[in-house]
């Protein structure tokens, strides 16, 4: 079989997988420390789905009113419900104005205040003084369009340094030798070749999976590629059951509207036209954290109060705000609501519904990308060769739960942190040990079989019944009667992985096979997040589970370890990181979580 | 008296398939979709596939999705964000260049055609080849070029009128609809850098921050680069994002003048 494909070999010291905000920053520090890098992406750099991030990116800058890298560290601390590891959190945190700076720098065009300086706002979660509020303006912005606006100028800057990039090649597998990574394998797209790239680090910079759900606000290609590859490769992933719900995708589409709609004054009501938040979140209201708004909204929903024919969504009110800083401030979400809801933002409310977004889980890593794993008994063990970045990973700054505008800001401040590791490690130009004869096995031997697989099942049919029973069964209520249903589910709907079969057979742009292989990437980290989710017997952040409504710290303030092996799952845990980074913070002892 | 050849696959054959509508569908609508395979050895062909619009969604890239889900997964196009910002499905529809997942159903009479982007080369079906648009963009070096250190430990200012210069400007999702709608694009896209990329020349010429101006205006004092322009405006009408290349083009040609006194 492995005979029939050739291989074209490469050399690099480094390689990163994924050209979003997080591989690019990575690949960018990696070139600029001397070493020979190759970034591969499935789709042109600009294309990738950091590219639709809109409200801003966190900072405590402090342009608009007083702040504090420690005040940031405290709501990311709470908004994580106490499950992320507080010495990476405060690297985030410390680290992130100058990592917006450096944005500048590069060229981003954020808004300005009067004073010329980045214009920032305020977004759910994020107070001033350790959480006792006032709410702090710490979201730096370019009007809603600042994931576009970063992506291309990290783009811009990668020109000017010595990247390789392999655009429209789709990483297949990792090269693991004795535990280590030593490369990967991939196919170039455009004519069909192979490529081996042998490396010394390798990034995984491949974003979330959040097409295993029906609906989310995440592009078709958010597939988990690295999850996938990781997975294979015998890498345990982490925290899966947390999925962040978007409070506000647009009814029906599924598109994105921002939480900065909100930050700049919009509020949610009800079918009785009232302001609900105010109830479950008092003090907050409708700049609660995400979880806490999509289960408002959830519930509102669930006790009759929702809004249209069939009571299933919510309303959107920016009708109250002033037309000129709705021009201004929101032109991207205006211009998508009148797209894809008919909604002129400036008369109508936009009928809006909590979609899924965000894996707060991934590949477990430490605060300088390495990834980690649950060895002989150390839980802090490093995998040689691995690192991951953004939205693939797990470090964890984001625990239970995201704070919006806290995405942004990690895959600069680690794509960073990675590329600091990978230049303080590794010298440029170090010899590369033979590899085994077969390194491209596993890879060529996965893309042969999905090539000429002739099953009965066809590939859009085995995921839309993932996509389905994800968004039954791993939704924002949970009870161990529907996870129970979830897992003999999407078990049964991994069997028929064995049962595929796809029409094209070609090499050249050959969807249908990459299609094929994505799912093959996702299936395996649905598999995990139901498991993971029925095995957590408490409520934290966006896990609620209706048996278990209290938090347990107890016994459930750990990381969720689980490894995919052979079709079945191995589930552990993995302690989270009670300490900081410096003594110039304490350790933030958890508490209850009242917005 | 001239004599011209056809380059191979430009013709198109008559071999192409029609999918009928499953049986009892009431909202019937055919899409007419180029179609290409180079693995084959065949010239291209037109399918026709008919799709019950009471079960798609509302978007041209709904359709394309269903045919490729349901009837037929050889159907190769590009597609990710599905709203407009990543710039992945420009392609030609009812004739004009846009986003497959802006393009409503509703607002095309009749049989929707979709082709790949007009003068590009076809890499397969509606995937065409972006190399040399992509080169363009490099080779106006798209980045904050500047002379003064950069400041340390803060933000360089820039007021809100300078930074609003850029409105209209920085919003580009390199879809290359406006390009590939450009008929001197299409005569001379060897040399012209075409009205995206004179866009993003643009683009960094107004942002206050720059201080390359001299540099920059001189790369593109050209006949070709920049001069091939003829303010056909074709690509200020098809732009998905409501942005005006033309009107940058312009704005470029009157610094040219401006700087010469």
């Amino acid at each position: 079989m492995a005979e029939a494909y050739q291989i074209i070999d490469h050399v690099y010291d480094a390689v990163v997988v994924g050209a979003g905000g997080s591989g690019l920053r990575a690949a960018m520090g990696i070139a600029e420390a001397g070493l020979k890098t190759a970034c591969i992406t499935k789709v042109f750099p600009t294309r990738s789905h950091t590219v639709a991030a809109q409200g801003g990116i966190a900072a405590s800058l402090g342009n608009m009113g007083p702040d504090h890298w420690t005040w940031h560290m405290y709501d990311t601390v709470k908004g994580s419900d106490w499950l992320g590891d507080q010495d990476a959190i405060e690297y985030l945190c410390r680290e992130a104005p100058a990592a917006v700076y450096e944005l500048e720098h590069f060229g981003v065009p954020f808004s300005r205040t009067e004073a010329g300086r980045i214009y920032q706002r305020p977004f759910g979660g994020m107070m001033q003084n350790m959480g006792e509020g006032p709410p702090a303006q710490r979201t730096c912005a370019a009007a809603d369009r600042t994931g576009h606006a970063m992506l291309h100028a990290l783009y811009q800057q990668s020109l000017k340094y010595a990247t390789d990039f392999y655009i429209e090649y789709f990483a297949i597998d990792l090269i693991m030798v004795d535990g280590e990574c030593r490369g990967v394998i991939a196919i170039n797209m455009d004519d069909g070749s192979i490529h081996r790239f042998r490396s010394h680090k390798t990034v995984l910079a491949t974003g979330g999976y959040g097409r295993c759900y029906f609906s989310a606000t995440s592009a078709h290609t958010s597939t988990g590629d690295g999850g996938g590859m990781a997975i294979r490769a015998g890498v345990a992933m982490q925290d899966m059951e947390f999925v962040q719900f978007h409070p506000t995708g647009i009814y029906g589409a599924g598109v994105l509207i921002t939480e900065g709609a909100r930050g700049e004054g919009g509020y949610l009501t009800n079918s009785q036209g009232e302001r609900f938040m105010e109830r479950y979140a008092p003090s907050a209201k409708d700049l609660a954290s995400r979880d806490v708004v999509s289960r408002s909204m959830a519930m509102e929903m669930r006790e009759g109060r929702g809004v249209g024919k069939e009571g299933d969504h919510i309303f959107l009110h920016l009708n109250h705000i002033d037309p000129a800083v709705l021009h201004e401030r929101l032109p991207g979400i205006s211009e998508t609501a009148k797209v894809f809801a008919g909604v002129d933002v400036t008369r109508e409310p936009i009928p809006v519904t909590p979609t899924v977004h965000y894996n707060m889980g991934g590949i477990p890593t430490n605060y300088h990308g390495e990834v980690v794993t649950l060895k002989d008994g150390d839980p802090d063990a490093v995998v040689q060769g691995l690192f991951a970045v953004g939205e693939a990973a797990c470090v964890s700054v984001h625990g239970a739960n995201r704070l919006g505008s806290n995405s942004l800001i990690d895959l600069v401040v680690f794509g960073r942190a990675t590329a600091h590791r990978i230049g303080e490690t590794l010298k440029p130009g170090t010899a590369h040990a033979p590899l085994p004869k077969d390194s491209a096995d596993l890879a060529l031997g996965r893309l042969d079989g999905f090539r000429h697989s002739k099953g009965g099942s066809p590939t859009s049919e085995v995921r839309l019944a993932m996509q389905k029973t994800m968004q039954a069964n791993a939704a924002v209520f949970r009870t161990s009667e529907i996870l129970d249903e979830g897992t003999r589910k999407i078990d049964a709907i991994y069997q028929r992985m064995a049962d595929i079969g796809i029409a094209d057979r070609s090499l050249v742009f050959n969807t249908d096979l990459i299609e094929t292989m994505e799912l093959d990437n996702m299936i395996g980290q649905a598999v995990l997040t139901m498991h993971m989710a029925q095995a957590r017997h408490e409520s934290r952040g966006a896990h609620m589970h209706e048996d278990y409504p209290k938090r347990d710290d107890e016994s459930f303030m750990k990381h969720s370890l689980g490894w995919f092996r052979d079709g079945s799952v191995e589930l552990a845990q993995r302690p989270v990181h009670e300490y900081t980074l410096t003594s110039e913070i304490q350790y933030i002892k958890p508490k209850a979580r009242v917005y | 008296m001239a004599e011209f050849s056809l380059p191979a696959n430009s013709k198109i054959s008559s071999a192409g398939k029609r999918y009928p509508a499953p049986a009892g569908a009431k909202n019937v609508r055919a899409f007419k979709v180029y179609r290409w395979n180079p693995d084959d050895g065949a010239n291209p062909r037109y399918d026709t596939y008919e799709l019950d619009l009471d079960e798609t969604g509302p978007m041209v890239l709904d359709a394309l999705i269903k045919i490729k889900s349901e009837v037929d997964s050889t159907l190769t196009f590009r597609r990710s964000c599905r709203e407009g910002i990543c710039g992945s499905c420009s392609m030609n529809i009812d004739g004009l260049n846009t986003l497959a997942c802006t393009q409503a159903i509703a607002d095309i009479k009749g049989e929707v055609r979709v082709l790949p982007l007009p003068h590009m080369e076809v890499v397969k079906d509606l995937v065409p080849d972006f190399k040399h648009f992509y080169a363009q963009y490099a080779s106006i070096k798209p980045w904050l070029q500047t002379v003064t250190p950069t400041p340390s430990g803060e933000e360089r200012l820039q007021s809100v009128e300078d930074r609003s210069k850029l409105d209209g400007l920085y919003e580009c999702i390199l879809c290359a609809c406006c390009s590939t709608a450009c008929p001197s694009y299409w005569w001379n896209s060897d040399k012209f850098l075409g009205p995206a990329i004179l866009l993003q020349a643009y683009r960094w010429l107004a942002d206050s921050r720059d201080e390359m101006t001299g540099e920059r205006l001189d790369q593109l004092e050209d006949p070709f680069r920049l001069y091939r322009c003829h303010t056909i405006m074709n690509c200020s009408n098809v732009c998905p994002k409501g942005l005006n290349p033309a009107k940058a083009i312009a704005e470029i040609k009157l610094m040219m003048v401006e700087r010469a006194g």
